[in-house]
């Protein structure tokens, strides 16, 4: 058990047997892998750490300044702001992408003609490339072009164009909905996979009971995808919690820092300011409320191993 | 009458939701698509209507392929999307047998970490990340997408393709071993040939990420010729005057084409995909 052939003939390691034993091929077979995430991810991971505890400057390598930017930031009122704003760009928009999300699946799993074109079709959000729809969404929210105005003033309901991202009123839920556009396909998909676990004798059994439409949803479909629903949820709210691109289109974080979320913040002080030491800060402020949603994640799926 | 009240409940409950659905999910590419084949003129003509084409032109594409960088964008999309895939894969592939397969040392603390990591964003990293590509003189070149796109690719890959390896009995694989395959010759030979829906998606998703990101490269590639499609549109396309938006959008649509082609093709395997990892944990 366990000794492989090699180590019994005489010991001698030779390549052969180090590609033959377990432990050995395995440790091999993750070296690559493990070797990319450590350069690429766990080393600037720690490095982050470091930078957010100096005063560096792009390209200067800074002194050690202790927690002195996390201090600064706590009284800096962008970065309340920019806190307030990804917890409404992460969270509010999970209810209407879970709602949204539910309501889509629900209907894809009804036996329909084209079913395979729409539910590509339905998936184009979530796929196509975030950056260039935000160019779409980016129009349909212009002060002159947007058609959302052109309909409404047509039917006299406004006679000014709303500037739905240069508002500062209406800035933040702007941007929301583009987010719940981009969301709700992921959120369809994946309760869909769930609604198709469900065994359909199930169903047949309650139906035969008498439960009505809504009956057999509650006690039948809803305790199959709740899991699903929970999983979806945590991935979204750690993905728009950690979001940058969406908003990077559609205002840089403006109008009067309305929409900066962590990642836009970061990279305007980190980059554009090129304060990287205080950049990594913002950055880090977004790993203990990540590492609460990972936990979460990992517990849950390991409870239901 | 049965036959037609069923018939009006099923338009009532699910063609009608579908149809607000495919409008609020449809509409954006739609008017990208309309306002990519108009005259930019057309645009400020208030006695149009502006969502159905009055003048149809290709003149706004013919400007993207001849005035703008855009095809060399492409070319850069595709080199680096396409190296940086097999290169996951490559990796995913030996890492998911691995974790499926093999007992070794540490290899449920690999598992989680790989986990893990898949939950890491690019913008809790992307600061630091910037000063290891300057040092290790990257910007600029393919290789510093090439080498770091792995790292959102390869965890949720490994994980998949874990999961697609050990759905194959062991059986096959002991017998084989009894004939005296090596490990190896094993997962060449007999693993991944009954594995070609899970590398097909693991393919698929890794592709799209790396066609798609935008971090990264907004950031590693600031050079005008060496953009990616979405950091060249977005940065290099707008532009101070006004008469940006056809050609603009014309770009949108073209860089989403490939993977809505892709993904049309096999949609199936990328719900599997993309699903797997939530649904089957």
């Amino acid at each position: 058990m366990g000794r492989s052939k090699g180590e019994m003939r005489g010991g001698a390691v030779t390549t052969g047997s180090l590609l033959e034993r377990e432990s050995s091929l395995g440790i091999i077979l993750m070296l690559p892998g493990a070797l990319l995430l450590m350069v690429f991810m766990a080393y600037p991971f720690f490095l982050g750490i470091w930078l957010s505890i100096t005063d560096s400057m792009i390209g200067q390598m800074g002194h050690y300044i202790g927690l002195r930017n996390f201090k600064d930031l706590l009284t800096d009122t962008i970065f309340h702001q920019t806190a307030r704003n990804t917890l409404i760009y992460a969270m509010v928009t999970v209810p209407f992408k879970a709602g949204l999300g539910l309501g889509l699946a629900l209907i894809l799993n009804n036996r329909m003609r084209l079913s395979n074109p729409v539910r590509a079709a339905v998936m184009m959000p979530w796929i196509v490339p975030t950056a260039l729809s935000t160019l779409g969404w980016f129009m349909i929210l212009d002060p002159v072009f947007s058609p959302i105005s052109w309909l409404l003033r047509h039917f006299g309901l406004i006679s000014k164009n709303i500037n739905f991202l240069g508002d500062p009123n209406l800035a933040i839920s702007s941007v929301c909905l583009a987010n719940i556009w981009r969301g709700t396909p992921f959120f369809g998909i994946t309760i869909l996979a769930g609604l198709q676990a469900v065994p359909h004798e199930l169903h047949e059994a309650a139906a035969i009971d008498g439960a009505g439409m809504w009956h057999r949803f509650q006690h039948v479909t809803v305790p199959h995808i709740k899991g699903v629903i929970l999983i979806a949820s945590l991935l979204s709210i750690i993905w728009t919690f950690a979001d940058f691109q969406l908003i990077y289109v559609l205002t840089k974080g403006g109008p009067a820092n309305e929409t900066h979320i962590f990642g836009t913040y970061a990279y305007q002080i980190g980059l554009s300011a090129t304060e990287i030491g205080m950049g990594a800060a913002i950055a880090l402020y977004m790993f203990p409320i990540l590492s609460v949603f990972a936990v979460i994640l990992l517990v849950y799926l390991r409870r239901e191993e | 009458m049965v036959g037609s009240e069923r018939l009006s409940n099923r338009l009532l409950n699910i063609y009608l939701p579908l149809v607000f659905y495919l409008v609020f999910l449809l509409f954006p590419f739609y008017w990208m698509t309309i306002v990519s084949l108009k005259p930019t003129n057309d645009l400020f003509e208030m006695k149009y209507n502006p969502f159905w084409i009055q003048k149809f032109t290709l003149e706004n594409y013919r400007y993207l392929f001849e005035n703008t960088a855009f095809p060399e964008w492409v070319k850069n999309t595709l080199i680096v999307s396409v190296v940086s895939t097999v290169l996951s894969l490559g990796c995913s592939i030996f890492a998911g047998y691995a974790l499926a397969r093999l007992r070794f040392p540490g290899s449920n603390f690999l598992g989680v970490g790989i986990f893990l990591a898949y939950l890491v964003p690019p913008t809790l990293l992307f600061l630091p990340l910037a000063d290891v590509i300057a040092k290790l003189d990257l910007y600029n070149t393919y290789w510093a997408l090439i080498l770091t796109y792995p790292t959102q690719l390869v965890p949720f890959a490994s994980w998949l393709l874990m999961g697609y390896f050990r759905t194959i009995p062991r059986e096959i694989e002991e017998s084989a071993m009894a004939d005296g395959c090596s490990r190896i010759e094993i997962l060449l030979r007999i693993v991944l040939p009954l594995s070609v829906p899970g590398l097909l998606s693991a393919g698929i998703f890794c592709f799209t990420l790396c066609w798609n990101e935008f971090l990264y490269a907004l950031i590693f590639m600031s050079s005008g010729s060496m953009k990616t499609i979405p950091v060249g549109v977005v940065s290099d396309l707008i532009k101070a005057d006004v008469l940006f938006w056809g050609s603009l959008m014309a770009a949108a649509v073209l860089g989403s084409f490939p993977v809505a082609f892709l993904y049309s093709f096999f949609v199936k395997h990328y719900v599997s995909g993309l699903t797997a990892g939530a649904v089957k944990g």
